[in-house]
């Protein structure tokens, strides 16, 4: 489903994503951990296409579509979906009707008509309870005085309505405490299915109690230095990054 | 040098899509201002004698006027014998109904979307049309007649009705009040005139659609509305002009007057050529509105969605006379490419217990700047006057700016006046958000501008905050689709 390729990238002139190379298939999970500054959220933002980051060298190919050529609205449109680990305050405009605009517009470009109000609310109700999401937090104004909780169950509660192939999730646990990570965590698994694939990015150990990764890989200094089973996570757990950072050699 | 063009650059530049110019025979006169012309036009609008005494009256008065020059706009010195006074459509018989208005004319309406036949019949807007210098149809003349309301043009009210024409014209914008004022005082062609009777709430919207046509011509519009004891009225004008190199100016005076219990509210849809991308061409709106809300418990309201116009010069305001009076501004200015708009709002609290509210947002793009103006005044004997005042600024992209400049005036120790004010910008972050929910980036511009300027959308008559809606959207469109 999506294959990276030595995927180089800058930001601000400054190499911050030196070779990195993932294949992902349909139904898989796959977890990206690595301490502070590794890129992790670089790679989230190349993948979902911000124009500030600028990528050097390599391809990526997503459900056969050269990723780099498509507009960041058309990598959605095709089904990527981006978890923000900063999701974005737009005042005066309700959560329901960004979330409509949003379903309606990958409607139209995969050729189908737009969702009349009753069957995008009947969704909407349906989704809600996945997420464990109050009425009334979709009646207000995106983001805008969320609680850092509200906002990452908004963030799960698009992604359940835009039902992408494939979903990234960057550091969707931080901030969160442990009702909240396990509501958001019970999300993400309730839309896992064979066809979707998800990209965990995280900092801790913790969220992958809750989901299951099949692969887990290390990012350090812009490369994946090693990966495993969820049994890498655990390790790292215990014994920190030093012990997968000390032997790496940074100019290599 | 061309400059590269960020996702917001691209969103915000527009096109102009009703500047399409009506090829028709027009009676103008020859350029240029003197005491002679203007008998011109009062002979032409077979006025009585007072009505030109009135007009030469003011023209003095101009003569001996500067411009002024305090507003934060920027324009070349305006040759005022440079501008034509007079232009109307030919032929002009006396029309009877709708159904004999030239066919050319109905669909230069049509085109604008203002479709008169069908206005007429589908919906409860009634329509006052003004091309160049005079009026040529109102619809729903004789529904409103039968309950006493007059809504017709201000050439036929002085004709119909000079009794009260005289009696309140003037009354709230003297025609020494400023210079544009004092200029439309004595050039005034046509506008629309309303006026309800004690006790009738207006049972439809009444509207009136101004057109600038004829090249060189200024537009010097007047309207008065009067809102007799415990009355109510919703008026809305609408404004286009074809695109041309040339600055036009439109000066236009408009007079509200609200007796006891009375209620106006009068919403503005503003779209006047706005000019080119390098800022060539477009409308000088100078325009001057004011009501007075003279008996106690009445109420004004203005609300305006201003996006056309090279320059934008108007400050709706309100005379709290009245105990317990209301006056409300809601605006919002979107100003884009070279546009500069000065707008803002006076409150006047002269009565007791009287309320003022202002709910500014300025959105600026391109090259552009705007400011808001406001005036907050609470005279000696105005016991418990509040005010609150909210000025909002959004900035799309780096070029552009906006400025507030707030005055307030407090002569009473009982008077409460807030004001808050923000200044924000469309981020990139904003943006990217967007786009990563697959929505593109003008329908993202055009969602993050709509839901800043809600609030005083949201005061608009049903019937034209959609069109408004789409207005601000097609404003800052790339492509009109």
């Amino acid at each position: 489903m999506l294959s990276i390729k030595n995927i180089h990238a800058n930001v601000e002139g400054k190499e911050i994503l030196k070779g990195i190379n993932l294949e992902i298939k349909a139904g898989e999970v796959h977890a990206i951990m690595g301490p502070n500054g590794s890129g992790k959220s670089t790679l989230a933002s190349v993948l979902a296409g911000r124009e500030q980051y600028e990528v050097t060298a390599g391809e990526v190919s997503f459900l056969d579509k050269d990723l780099l050529e498509l507009s960041p609205e058309d990598r959605a449109r095709e089904g990527l979906f981006l978890a923000f680990q900063y999701p974005v305050e737009i005042p005066g405009v309700s959560t329901t009707n960004f979330i409509k605009a949003a379903v309606n517009e990958k409607r139209k470009y995969h050729g189908l008509e737009p969702l009349d109000s009753v069957s995008f609310l009947k969704i909407m109700k349906e989704k809600m309870k996945l997420v464990e999401i109050d009425q009334s937090l979709l009646s207000r104004s995106i983001n805008e005085g969320f609680s850092g909780g509200e906002k990452k169950r908004n963030e799960i509660f698009q992604m359940a309505m835009l039902e992408p192939k494939l979903a990234i999730l960057d550091e969707t646990d931080s901030g969160l405490d442990i009702d909240a990570l396990r509501i958001v965590a019970n999300g993400i698994n309730k839309l896992h299915s064979p066809e979707r694939a998800v990209l965990v990015i995280t900092h801790y150990q913790r969220l992958l109690d809750y989901i299951q990764p099949d692969y887990v890989h290390v990012l350090y200094n812009g490369r994946i230095v090693k990966s495993g089973t969820k049994e890498l996570a655990l390790e790292l757990e215990e014994k920190g990054y030093d012990f997968i950072t000390e032997g790496v050699d940074l100019n290599a | 040098m061309k400059e590269k063009q960020g996702p917001l650059e691209q969103a915000v530049s527009n096109d102009y899509k009703y500047g399409f110019v009506t090829d028709i025979d027009t009676d103008t006169i020859a350029k240029g201002l003197n005491e002679d012309v203007i008998r011109l036009i009062s002979h032409k609008k077979n006025e009585p004698e007072w009505m030109l005494e009135w007009r030469l009256k003011a023209y003095a008065y101009w003569l001996k006027m500067v411009e002024p020059d305090w507003a934060n706009v920027k324009y070349p010195i305006i040759d005022y014998q440079d501008i034509i006074y007079y232009a109307a459509p030919k032929p002009k018989k006396q029309l009877n109904s709708l159904d004999e208005v030239d066919p050319e004319l109905l669909s230069t309406f049509e085109k604008l979307g203002i479709s008169l036949s069908e206005q007429k019949r589908l919906t409860g807007v009634a329509v006052d049309v003004v091309m160049d210098s005079v009026s040529i149809a109102t619809s729903f003349k004789e529904q409103l007649a039968e309950i006493g309301v007059i809504f017709c043009s201000i050439s036929e009210a002085i004709q119909l009705h000079p009794e009260l024409v005289r009696k309140h014209l003037g009354s709230v914008v003297p025609m020494t009040d400023n210079y544009f004022a004092a200029l439309n005082s004595a050039v005034f062609t046509d506008g629309s005139f309303c006026y309800i009777p004690k006790g009738v709430r207006c049972p439809m919207e009444l509207s009136t659609y101004f057109r600038i046509n004829t090249e060189n011509a200024g537009q010097f519009e007047r309207t008065l509305i009067v809102a007799e004891d415990e009355s109510y009225v919703s008026y809305l004008e609408g404004c286009t002009a074809p695109m041309r190199d040339e600055n036009q100016l439109h000066a236009a005076v408009v007079e509200l007057i609200a007796m006891e219990k009375a209620e106006i509210k009068y919403s503005t849809v503003q779209n006047w050529y706005p000019g080119d991308k390098e800022g060539k061409g477009g409308i000088y709106n100078f325009v001057t509105k004011r009501g007075i809300c003279k008996g106690d418990h009445s109420k004004i309201s203005w609300t305006q969605v201003e996006t056309g116009s090279a320059i934008t010069w108007k400050y709706p305001s309100v005379i709290l006379k009245g105990d317990y009076s209301i006056g409300e501004f809601y605006s919002v200015a979107f100003t884009n490419n070279h546009q500069q708009a000065d707008t803002g709002t006076k409150m006047m609290h002269l009565g007791k217990n009287t309320r003022s509210r202002i709910v500014a947002k300025g959105i600026s793009a391109g090259h552009s700047q705007n400011s808001y103006r406001g005036l907050v005044r609470a005279s000696k004997q105005a016991i418990n006057a509040r005010n609150y005042s909210q000025c909002d600024s959004l900035l799309l992209g780096d070029k552009c700016g906006a400025h507030t400049f707030p005055y307030i005036e407090v002569k009473n120790k009982t008077a409460i006046v807030e004001h808050e004010a923000t200044t924000s910008k469309i981020g990139e972050d904003q943006l990217f958000y967007c786009r990563q929910r697959g929505i593109d980036p003008e329908a993202a511009v055009a969602l993050i501008v709509n839901g800043f300027a809600k609030e005083v959308m949201n005061q608009l008559p049903m019937e034209f905050a959609i069109e408004a809606q789409k207005l601000l959207t097609i404003s800052m469109e790339g492509s009109v689709g």
